[in-house]
């Protein structure tokens, strides 16, 4: 069976079974290896994607099951044409690994599009859903507030 | 510093060697220099740490970046010297050689407390080092990357650069003094430019000039935090770790080992596997399976459908029975007295008081961010290797015993890695790659395990049990006796590393406890070692993750037996034997005003520790949430000696107590019917973003050595913790995890 999917603004046919969690089709067929795996359970957060903008878990959600454009890391920008997320990611150097970091920035990244001032405590719960072992967290909120004023600004 | 004046004695950056079609250096000077295993390259390779082509000046890194940030620093040590551009530089991980022995590694593994100054330590020190290339030790662990290559580095990087200066000096007709380097490029009085890539061949041809590295005063990239250079690829999902890779006609696969770990398997169906979507084979690994798909997830579904007939555990079933045997030690022969200062004995049977107090800690898992992967290719007489490793040579030499091939045969590439904290170290997970890879030759294809998988088959920080005694007298200790039982780590994993059977005291299993520099007069402490065939393996810190909590916890129990405060007893006990340790205690007691007003409901706790040549006091405190703990705010003082890049010596200290604490509060791993009972991250949690405290951290640069930064934040934050959750309620928690007794705000 071949679906197709918008993928960071491109259309591609994808033969995969429908019931192929988004992650692997990203990773395994269409190569797009930014999204990363981590537990294959919701409960890490590093697949995270967007759907039509709103961030999603690609290992819980089907492919049969993807109803509208989906946006990943590589999407959201690139080396030479950052978005003002991965800016603020890199003036606070928050990434150690970097495992978890493409997770955290979709993450955030749909936050400040819901949320273009958000509180600590807001950031706090937004973002619990992303497990980040080599404890990055606090450059993480402070790279939030960062993005947050940038876009505002702009 | 004390590790120059050692390695300048040793002589380094002599000899140059001809190689078919142009010429490179070996900067290596020992009894034997390794090769320089860039020579085959494409573009010049002065040393084994650079290439120039015309593309540029790369660097190239013998050490594995793991989120530590050590490719940044390896690369501002060479830059510094090469007056590299810091925007322009690159660097990358370099092949499996002996040229990236790890010297400063070996060094650590001396039976002696890190604070000590002797000449005898140094000379030992010496020998260790030397001895660590002729095994190969080619690792990135104890926290020594910087410490190894910050003299190394420099003097290859300014090697080069003498060399680039000579050959322009040449091409110019102007004699070398005459001639500077910057950006890039060799810069004469009359202005004229010559590219390092213009200047690399005939360099390389010149004999390679010895030259010292420049003084600290003159240093412009040194000693600032620098973007690291992995930063823009790792915020827009361009970095490729192990678990990226992709090559042409690769297949997916994963593993299902026997849980039961060492256990055999005794049958298997693969009926169920191979009838679904996308499976191509099942593959019998002997003690497991092997699953390839046309993608990972079709290949872990398979792996789930296979039925298999598992053999026992060759140890005790139950997490119960496991810590019997661990108890068992005590009665048993002891492995180690590492510390025995005045009679600890007498002075406890004299003693008016005993403090006893029995700790029981965990096993716990490293679960890495990335699972387990590694990806190969096996051509009948090659094997490819992409494994995202913290011992590339460790990995060269298992893939090629699992295949029959010599090790010289086996290419290693190290990607990104998600995750080490020591996991990394082992090799298992590449061997298994090869196998499968063994079975479909010319064909690449990519292992990745299954959380369940990796959280199941882990080398695991061993669980232990330490029995605590100790006296106080006029507000002071007068005894500290330490009895600590766990299985042995280094007994297995040197003899899987090295290949060499380690035998004698086991240094790692009494570490943070013997070491520490406590002027208590009558201190023993003992090593009992545990016979368990559980795998084990390094868990950041180490010894010191454990010992940490256990020394510290106890030294708070005899400080409130002592009716005095917690932080100026130790500084009573630590000023006698180091002002450097006594100097960080009192940064953290500035930083957190620790004798200052403490708003209600609030805890405070302190701890030291003294691993990795750094010395780290900690303080946390503590807030009562409605009847639930909050950890709301932790300072840190330490002392580096120099701080090379002070941003990611921040971030290290700080990921490393965060580690410390969700060990603490939430790590544990168990065991029924010989398996282990964590298979998600849902059971084996760390701590999310509002469960982490606001975090100073101030760094020092008194001490004359250059101490490590990776591991030194993890030991003290156990303890500061439960320390300031004693402060807070009363409680004295002696076992981990934390959760079990206490409700924390997570």
């Amino acid at each position: 069976m071949s679906d197709t999917l918008t993928v960071n603004g491109a259309t591609v046919s994808v033969d995969s079974p429908g019931e192929t969690p988004l992650l692997w089709v990203l990773r395994d067929e269409l190569n797009l290896t930014g999204t990363k795996y981590g537990c294959g359970t919701a409960a890490c957060g590093a697949c995270t994607v967007h759907v039509d903008g709103e961030p999603v878990l690609s290992c819980q959600l089907a492919l049969a099951d993807v109803r509208g454009d989906v946006t990943t890391i590589e999407g959201l920008g690139r080396p030479a044409a950052l978005h003002a997320v991965q800016e603020a990611w890199i003036r606070h150097q928050v990434a150690q690994c970097g495992y978890c970091q493409s997770g955290q920035i979709m993450q955030a990244a749909a936050l400040l599009a819901g949320n273009p001032a958000p509180s600590d405590a807001e950031i706090d719960d937004w973002m619990a859903g992303i497990l980040c072992r080599c404890g990055t967290y606090n450059r993480i909120r402070a790279a939030i507030h960062q993005a947050a004023d940038a876009l505002r600004g702009s | 510093m004390a590790r120059g004046g050692r390695i300048a004695r040793r002589g380094f950056l002599i000899g140059s060697a001809a190689v078919a079609g142009g010429v490179a250096f070996g900067v290596w000077h020992l009894s034997r220099p390794p090769e320089n295993p860039l020579r085959a390259r494409a573009g010049t390779s002065l040393n084994p740490f650079l290439i120039i082509d015309s593309a540029g000046v790369t660097l190239v890194s013998g050490r594995s970046e793991m989120g530590q940030g050590v490719h940044t620093t390896l690369a501002a040590l060479l830059a510094e010297e090469l007056d590299l551009p810091w925007a322009s530089v690159r660097i990358i991980h370099g092949p499996a050689s002996a040229a990236y022995h790890n010297a400063a590694l070996a060094e650590m593994a001396l039976p002696v407390a890190d604070y000590g100054e002797s000449a005898l330590r140094d000379r030992a020190a010496g020998a260790l080092g030397a001895i660590s290339q002729v095994f190969a030790v080619q690792i990135t662990g104890g926290s020594t990357s910087i410490r190894d290559g910050f003299e190394t580095l420099r003097r290859a990087g300014a090697s080069a650069r003498e060399a680039l200066k000579m050959a322009a000096a040449e091409r110019m007709g102007v004699p070398v003094e005459t001639l500077r380097t910057e950006d890039g490029a060799v810069v004469g009085r009359d202005g004229r430019r010559l590219d390092y890539t213009a200047l690399a061949e005939a360099a390389a041809a010149i004999p390679a000039p010895q030259v010292a590295p420049r003084p600290a005063a003159d240093w412009r990239l040194l000693g600032r935090s620098l973007p690291r250079t992995d930063m823009v690829a790792k915020a827009t999902g361009t970095a490729t770790f192990g678990i990226d890779i992709r090559l042409p006609g690769m297949k997916f696969a994963t593993v299902r080992m026997n849980p039961r770990l060492g256990g055999a398997m005794n049958g298997f169906d693969p009926a169920p596997a191979l009838a679904m979507p996308g499976v191509e084979r099942v593959i019998d690994l002997g003690t497991g399976i092997a699953v390839v798909a046309r993608n990972t997830w079709a290949a872990m579904r398979a792996a789930e459908a296979v039925e298999i007939d598992w053999g026992p555990a060759p140890y005790p079933e139950t997490t119960e029975a496991i810590f019997a045997r661990i108890a068992e030690a005590f009665a048993g022969r002891r492995n180690s007295r590492l510390r025995n200062d005045g009679n600890a004995a007498r002075a406890l049977s004299d003693a008016a008081d005993v403090i006893e107090a029995e700790y029981r800690l965990p096993f716990l898992a490293h679960a890495t961010p990335e699972p387990m992967t590694a990806t190969a290719r096996y051509t009948g007489d090659a094997l490819e290797l992409w494994s995202p490793s913290q011992a590339p040579l460790v990995q060269a030499r298992g893939a090629a015993a699992a295949v029959g091939l010599d090790p010289a045969q086996v290419t290693v590439h190290t990607p990104f890695l998600g995750g080490g904290f020591g996991r990394r170290l082992e090799s298992d997970f590449s061997t298994l790659a090869a196998r499968v890879a063994r079975q479909m030759p010319g064909t690449p294809v990519q292992v990745t395990w299954s959380r369940a998988e990796d959280l199941t088959h882990d080398f695991y920080r061993p669980g232990m049990i330490a029995r605590m005694r100790g006296a106080v007298q006029g507000g002071s200790a007068v005894a500290l006796e330490a009895k600590i039982a766990a299985p042995s780590v280094a007994h297995q994993a040197v003899s899987r590393l090295t290949g060499v059977r380690a035998v004698g005291p086991d240094k790692g299993a009494v570490e943070g406890a013997f070491d520490q520099p406590y002027a208590i007069p009558n201190y023993r402490v003992e090593g009992y070692l545990a016979d368990l065939d559980i795998p084990l393996g390094f868990w950041r810190s180490v010894g010191y993750s454990h010992n940490g909590f256990i020394h510290e916890s106890f030294i708070d129990e005899l400080a409130h037996a002592a009716g005095r405060d917690p932080l100026d007893f130790r500084l009573d006990l630590i000023r006698p034997e180091s002002a450097i340790a006594a100097n960080v205690l009192d940064q953290v007691a500035r930083m957190s005003d620790w004798r200052g007003a403490r708003p209600a409901g609030t805890g405070r706790g302190v701890a030291f520790c003294w691993s990795y040549g750094t010395p780290v006091a900690q303080a946390i405190e503590v807030e009562d949430d409605g009847g639930r703990i909050r950890i709301a705010r932790a300072w840190i003082a330490c002392d580096l000696g120099r701080a090379l890049d002070p941003g990611i010596v921040q971030a290290q200290m700080e990921s490393g107590l965060i580690f410390g604490l969700s060990a603490a509060v939430l790590g544990e791993i168990t065991f029924a019917g010989g398996e282990v009972q964590e298979r998600d991250l849902s059971q084996y949690e760390g701590l999310r973003i509002a469960a982490v405290p606001r975090i100073e951290t101030r760094i020092l640069q008194v001490q004359d050595r250059l101490g490590g930064a990776g591991e030194p934040g993890t030991p003290p934050a156990a303890p500061a913790l439960a320390n300031a959750i004693f402060d807070l309620t009363g409680r004295r928690l002696r076992t981990l995890p934390l959760s079990r007794e206490i409700d924390f705000v997570l």
